[in-house]
Formats: structure tokens, sequence, C-alpha cells
């Protein structure tokens, strides 16, 4: 446009505006999780039948699931650290670990949504099926875009030593996706 | 010479660049706050155009059943439905959103916080162009195959869940679609107007040192974040029912329809409260410069409608007394829809109290902010027979509410959006609009507006349910005097549009041959004023304006002038 923008550097909070854009981000995206698992929470008292349903669901996938998760989290920190030390070979590589771990993890879930639905558990068997494909797709969705915002972050900032500041950013949205893993796993998994 | 010389370096900096902007560029890919804004409102106000031929369809169906409308033809049951629900959704989501908030929040928050920008112009454009996109899914959808979705704007399943009991197959899942668009496009729109106001604010510029209708915007931006998340979450949910045959809200499935009004309402009615602080926010500051007056009680005013936020999460169930929510429930929302009163009213009196011993100028925007307070006055008061869960039963989807709430969005988003283009234009375009029309507008707008709604009143207290394509069908609803009030309203409801022809001429042909405006020529304190008019890209040239005081110091005493502005030093006179 070839204006100047001042208003992007300055802070009058002390915060950059990034990190503050995030966390309303998160802020957002916790109220439409939170509408969901709401939804899912009253009819799961309503429906007794529920529980039957819930002793479906692979545990051990879903646990393994919860590890990969838990431990990307501990990478993109690392990487935030390596960030902040201006250490572009090792932020990229552990932002590489972190989308390693996401794959991972939607491969693991891609397998578990196949034996699901070749045992005949489809998103139309009954109601907390439904729930179950909404909420863990609709997460999975969350996954898939921080793994390819996370990408280009690593191959297009970092790589050329610019905006370090996306590192944290993307760590504060991905920690946040785990979050919402904490919640759905014994909601959808252990409660049973 | 050498003053003019620096004032005018920042005006023209593409100039000093050799920078040209292509027509495309400048105003439709432009990353500029205004720009943005002008799009937001056009948008909004074209749609309104839509929105309002839409209710002219049905109240005429209404006036003359079954006789064929000039521009339509005639109406079937169908299309009345499909029409009812479009002009409820345009008018919520496509004109008194896009103009109250994303219009005025664009081109005034940059402006009147003091800063050159928003602080993330791209991500701006991007909530523009989503919102965009969203309108054109939503007008696509009155052309596919049976027509736009026909399940009233609230889309209660299983009426809204199933093409069978709708028909509209193709419409529905369009209309949601839409509507989640439209929501992402806010979402984004309101984190960048938060973001701008937390952190770039003038030098100077405290908390208390903000203008009103930009803590009303931030507000209500937060109010729709923390509040639309559960209806996202239905959103998807009813998708999947229509498209998809699950069964969320199927109680043959084992769903629950009233789910789905949960979710609904805890956005839907924190909701008005999102539209009504940002057009509190323009009366107030509409108010205080045309009766040179210091805002009554700006820390009270501010508080009411932090308090206002709060309350507004735990009041939906009072839409729901006759869905089949516990009573004993009923009785915690009619206490919290009762108490909501309160800060209302604090801030209608604080705008009382800002104008007793005013010297009030009758200025047209004046004159659109005074009727605000008094038309939603009757939209507040009657609300308290709906909020109440005794008298709601009876008066529950009569014509009663549907006057109760038109008296309340009717203030909020038609004459709050006039008093703002009114009091605004010539900041946003350089030049005045006729006064003399703008009173004309003024009254063939607030005149006929009691004509269409007053009576319905008179139907809804006498029990005449809305949603009702013909009452001829039902000879037990259908009785001549009532036909009567029918096309009283419908008569008005005709004068009412024919009076925007002039505010339209008006328009245009201020923008292109309106006496030319100076800087400030209402001589406000707020620092949109120090901005030329209009304000080029930047806004304020190289030198952002400095903040000493507050936004209304308004005649304060021992000084020459009767306002104050916020950048001026204390030194000078």
């Amino acid at each position: 446009m070839g204006h100047k923008i001042i208003a992007t550097g300055r802070s009058r909070t002390g915060i950059p505006t990034g990190r503050l854009a995030v966390w309303w981000v998160v802020g957002s995206e916790i109220v439409i999780f939170g509408g969901l698992i709401a939804a899912y929470l009253l009819n799961r008292f309503l429906h007794g039948s529920w529980e039957v349903s819930a002793a479906y669901t692979n545990t051990f996938i879903g646990g393994a699931n919860t590890f990969w998760l838990l431990t990307s989290s501990y990478f993109v920190v690392l990487a935030h650290a390596a960030a902040e030390k201006r250490d572009a070979k090792t932020a990229r590589k552990y932002i590489w670990y972190t989308i390693g771990l996401g794959g991972l993890f939607m491969g693991f879930k891609s397998y578990e949504y196949a034996t699901e639905i070749s045992h005949g558990f489809t998103l139309f068997t009954s109601n907390f099926w439904s729930f179950y494909y909404t909420a863990t797709g609709l997460h999975g969705f969350h996954v898939l875009c921080g793994m390819v915002i996370m990408a280009i972050i690593a191959e297009k900032d970092i790589k050329h030593e610019q905006n370090w500041h996306r590192v944290e950013n993307i760590g504060i949205y991905w920690h946040f996706v785990d979050i919402v893993w904490i919640f759905l796993f014994p909601l959808l998994y252990i409660a049973k | 010479m050498a003053d003019t010389a620096t004032a005018t370096a920042g005006v023209d900096h593409h100039d000093d660049h050799g920078h040209h902007e292509s027509f495309w560029s400048k105003y439709c890919f432009s990353t500029d706050h205004k720009i943005i804004g002008f799009q937001y409102l056009f948008t909004g106000m074209a749609m309104g155009l839509i929105g309002g031929f839409f209710s002219y369809v049905f109240r005429m169906h209404l006036a003359f059943p079954g006789s064929s409308i000039p521009f339509f033809g005639v109406v079937s049951p169908a299309a009345y439905n499909s029409l009812v629900t479009n002009h409820g959704t345009i008018m919520i989501f496509w004109v008194a959103m896009p103009v109250l908030i994303a219009a005025l929040g664009n081109f005034l928050i940059p402006l009147m916080i003091g800063c050159d920008d928003m602080v993330f112009p791209k991500i701006n454009r991007l909530s523009y162009q989503v919102f965009l996109l969203s309108a054109i899914v939503l007008i696509a959808s009155f052309f596919v195959p049976q027509g736009g979705f026909g399940g009233a704007w609230t889309a209660y399943p299983p009426l809204s869940a199933e093409s069978q009991y709708n028909g509209t197959p193709f419409g529905a899942p369009m209309w949601l679609i839409a509507v989640t668009l439209e929501i992402v496009a806010f979402l984004l729109g309101g984190i960048n107007f938060i973001t701008t106001v937390m952190n770039a604010r003038a030098k100077g510029m405290k908390l208390y040192d903000i203008p009103m209708v930009v803590w009303m915007i931030v507000i209500a931006s937060i109010l729709f974040m923390a509040s639309v998340g559960p209806l996202v979450a239905g959103a998807v949910m009813l998708l999947f029912d229509q498209t998809l045959g699950t069964g969320f809200f199927d109680p043959a499935a084992g769903g629950d329809p009233v789910m789905w009004q949960h979710l609904f309402w805890f956005f839907g009615h924190p909701e008005v409260y999102v539209v009504l602080l940002p057009a509190m926010g323009v009366v107030i500051e509409i108010i205080c410069t045309f009766s040179r007056k210091k805002l009554f009680g700006y820390k009270m005013i501010l508080y009411s409608s932090i308090g206002l936020g709060i309350l507004s999460f735990f009041v939906w169930a009072h839409h729901q007394f006759i869905s089949g929510v516990d009573p004993r429930a009923t009785y915690l929302f009619t206490t919290t829809t009762l108490l909501i009163s309160i800060p209302v009213a604090i801030m209608l009196f604080a705008m009382i109290g800002t104008l007793w011993g005013g010297s009030i100028r009758f200025t047209t925007p004046m004159l659109f902010a005074l009727s605000f307070i008094a038309e939603f006055l009757i939209g507040g008061v009657t609300g308290i027979w709906l909020g109440s869960s005794g008298t709601d039963i009876y008066l529950h989807d009569t014509y009663f509410v549907l006057a109760h709430f038109h008296y309340t969005f009717v203030p909020i988003a038609i004459i709050g959006t006039f008093s703002a283009i009114y009091y605004w234009f010539p900041k946003m375009f350089g030049r005045h609009m006729n006064e003399f029309w703008g009173k004309i507008h003024f009254w063939g707008t607030v005149i006929p507006f009691n004509g269409i709604f007053l009576p319905l009143f008179v139907l809804g207290a006498a029990g005449q349910h809305r949603r009702i394509a013909g009452y001829t069908a039902y000879p037990d609803l259908y009785t001549e005097n009532f036909q009567d009030l029918r096309v009283f309203a419908t008569g008005s409801l005709i004068v009412l549009i024919l009076f925007q022809i002039p505010f339209f001429v008006n328009f245009v042909v201020s923008l292109v041959r309106g006496r030319k405006a100076e800087a400030n020529p209402w001589k406000a304190n707020t620092l949109e004023w120090v901005a030329p008019s209009p304000p080029p890209h930047g806004n304020f040239g190289d030198n952002l304006p400095e903040v000493y005081r507050g936004p209304y110091e308004f005649s304060v005493e021992g000084r020459e002038k009767d306002y104050w502005p916020q950048n001026e030093p204390e030194t000078a006179k």
C-alpha cells in the first residue's frame, strides 16, 4: 500500500498486539467448544444409554493420542525457547517435531475413525456417535489448521529469521487445542 | 508557507512517493479502516433495502390477503415464511451488525483513539471479504430450487432441521452457512477492534478518556465474542441435521429441540445488547455535542454497560417460558430479565441528565438522537410484560412481541444509524448533508414508524398470533376491525419507505455537491474532529494527536470557547 503503518507496532498494554489477538481467538474458541461440550453434557445426563455407546470408544487410542498431543505441546515450548534465543535452526526443528506429533495424532485418529466406522458406528448410529464425530472432528480440524500454520511459520518466517513472535502465538493456540482434547478425552473415552 | 508544507506533508503521503492507487486497490481491496468502514456501511444499506422490500411485500400481503402485490405478485404461504425469516435475518445480521458495529467501529475507532489504522489492517479487510461472501450466499439462497429458508430467523428445529417441514432443501443449509460466515467475519473484526483499543490509543489517552461510543463498540464486541460460540456449535449441529441426517435436535432420534433454543438464545439475547450499545454510544456523543454539556455520569454509564453485558448472559430463557423449561427456572429468568432494565434506565437517565440545562441545538442528528431515547423507552417498558413469565405466557408469539422488539430494534438500527450518518457525514466525506431535507426525512421516518407498530401492540394484546401467512384461512382469528389496523400499519410502512427517498437523494447529492465541511464543524471535542475532513490515509498525517483530557469537556467555566478538544494542551486558551 506504500503507507507505513504505525499502529501495528504500538503497544499501550505492553503486550504485543499479535499475542493479544491470539488470546481473543482462544476466548472465542472456548465458547464454541464450550457450547458443544455443554450440549454434550446435557444430553449425557438426560440419556443413560450414552454410557453403553461410550463403552465402544477405544480408550487405548484415545490415551495414546493424549500422550502425543501433550508431548507436542512440550516441543512447541522448546521451539518458543529457541525462538527467544533467535536460534532459527533449533526453533524450526522443534516446530517440525510438533507438526510430526500432530500428524501422528491425526494418523491414530484416522485409524480410529476407520475401525469405528467398520464396526458400524457412524455419524448416524446414535446421538452419542453424532456428538463424538462432531466434537472430535471439529477438534481434529483445529489440529490440522495448527499444523498448516506451524509449517508456514517454520518455512516462511523462522527460516528467514523474521516474525519470531509468531512461534509464541501459535504455541498459545496449540496449547488451547491440547486443552480442548484434555476435556474431550475423559468425556468421550473414560466416562463409561 | 513552511508551516503549511509540514502540515500537508503527511496528508499527501501517496504523492510524496509517486504512488497512485487504482480504483480497485483504493476502494475494493484497501486495508484503510475508513474504506472498510464505508464498504460495511454501503453493503449494510444495500441489504437494508432488500430487508425493507421484504417487509413491504409481507405487510402488503397481510393488509390485502391473496391479492397480487406490486413488484412481487401473489404471496404463497411458503414465500411468506421465507420473506419473514429473511427479513429478520437480514435486518439483524446484515444491517444492524455491519452498520452499527463494523461500519461505525471501523470508521470511528482509529480516528477517535488517535491512531492511523487498525492494528491488523489485513485481517480487517479479510473480515469484510468474508462478510461480503456471507451476503452473497444469503442472496443466492433466494434463487435456489424451492426458494430461501422459511423456518423463522430463530430457526427452531425440527421445523428448521428437515426439509420435509420447511420445504427448502437447499435454502435452509445455505442460510445457515451464510449466518455462520457472517459470525466468522464479526469475530475477526471484533478481535481487531478490541486489540486496537487496548494497544493503539493515542499518547495520554487513559481509559476514562476514551469516547463513549468506542467503549460501547468494544464492550459490544466482547459480548458478541463471549456469546456467539454456542450458536456456532449449534449451527454446525443443525447443519449436520439438515444435510447429513443426524438427529441432534430430532426427538425421534433421541435429540432435543429445546437444546437448540438454549444454544440460540444464549447468543440471541446478548445480541440485542451487542447492537444496542453502539447505538447508545452514538446517541451519547451527539447529545453531548448538541447540548454543549459534559456527559452526565461517564463512569456510571460505563459500569452500567458492563453490568448490562454480564446480566445479558442470564436472561436467555425468557424466550422459552412456554417451551417446557422448568417453572422454577422461570423465577430466575424473570428476575434477571427485569433486573436488566436498571442499567438500561441508568444509561437513558444519564442521557436526559446530560440534556438538562444544556443549550440544545435541534440539528438533524440531534433530532434522531432524541427520538432514540423516546422510542427506545417504549420498547424497554413493553419488555417488562414479556420478561415476566406470567404475562409472557399469554403474550408469547403474538404481535405484541413483534411490536416490542421493533420498538427496540428500530430505534437501535434505523434511528441510531441515521443519527450516526447525519453526525459523521461531514467527517466521512468532507461535506455537509442538507439540513432541511434531513428534517423532512426525520419526521417522515419517526411518525410512520409509530404508525406501523402501535397498532401491532393492540393486535398482539387481542391475541393475534405472529407468523401466520393468511388470517382469512382462520375465521376465528380474522375480524374486520383487526384488518383495519393491519391496513393502517401497512400504509404507515409505505409512507416510511417513501420518506427514505429524500434521504438517499440527499446522501448522494451531498456526497457530490454538499456544502464543504471544515475539520470540526460541530465544535466537538473528540479526536476524529482533529483530522482533516475527509481524513486521508493515515488519518492525522505524520504527527498523531496527544490527549490531555476526557472527551466531553463542554462549557468549562473560565474558558472563551465552550468546548475543549481532547488534544489541546492546558496552556492554550
